[in-house]
């Protein structure tokens, strides 16, 4: 089965670790994974300057290394990251801002790619939100 | 042809970006020409009070972006009865016109007919 994920919660959040445990088991399981979606607050779970304590887990971290090892297509919605300080090395520098916090394998761009997984998936699965 | 795709949005439009992101993918949706339906569920049933002074609270409008929706196409649109009157909302008090206001069992229906949903 095609699975789109759109995911609405930061890297703290359970549901974001959730919808990552998620993400392996469909691909453990022979399914594919036609896009990531982060919108909202998940923009904040592809962020790269969250540290975590050393005995928690690092689900911001975890979230990269899945995407780049199985080089999945991921997605971070470009307005909502923008409102929520999390930006690329191209929005950095376009806003004049001193940080940036989204790298590779993260893509930033707009609800067009939410919409079109939605069509190209057989299921779109949200975690996080109200 | 296309999926379809319900948004059900829950947010009050002062309670945080919420309501504005969700009305964005409908209105996203609406310029890709998707089917696409948006249901006024819960608190985000006060997006739809007429006379709302959102520069009281150094807010934007939503009013205005509601209104577009025909604009882009999007024609249904939909508010849950139990909600409105849990609130003490009557659908003659709603701003926006052609929202078609729909019982419990509607509205399971409804979530039912679509292809996908996204509750936000």
């Amino acid at each position: 089965m095609k699975f789109a994920i759109a995911l609405y919660s930061a890297a703290h959040a359970p549901s974001s670790r959730r919808a990552l445990r998620f993400a392996e088991a469909a691909l453990a399981s022979g399914h594919e994974i036609v896009r990531l979606f982060f919108y909202q607050d998940g923009v904040h779970s592809a962020s790269s300057n969250i540290v975590t304590p050393q005995d928690e887990q690092d689900i911001a971290q975890q979230w990269a290394t899945f995407v780049s090892q199985h080089q999945l297509d991921g997605v971070v919605c470009i307005a909502a990251a923008l409102r929520r300080g999390v930006l690329n090395e191209d929005e950095a520098a376009r806003y004049q801002r001193p940080g940036v916090n989204l790298k590779a394998p993260w893509e930033l761009s707009g609800l067009g790619q939410l919409h079109d997984a939605i069509q190209t998936a057989d299921r779109l699965i949200c975690f996080g939100g109200p | 042809m296309s999926k379809s795709l319900l948004i059900i949005s829950r947010q009050a439009p002062w309670s945080g970006p919420g309501a504005k992101e969700a009305l964005d993918i409908v209105l996203a949706g609406g310029a890709f020409d998707l089917p696409i339906g948006l249901l006024f569920l819960d608190d985000g049933i006060f997006q739809l009070l007429a006379n709302q002074n959102a520069a009281a609270i150094e807010q934007k409008n939503l009013s205005a972006n509601l209104q577009a929706l025909t604009m882009f196409g999007v024609d249904d649109l939909y508010a849950c009865n139990h909600s409105l009157s849990e609130r003490g909302i009557t659908p003659a008090g709603l701003a926006v016109a052609d929202v078609q206001s729909l019982s419990t069992e509607e509205v399971r229906a409804l979530i039912d007919r679509y292809d996908q949903v996204i509750t936000l």
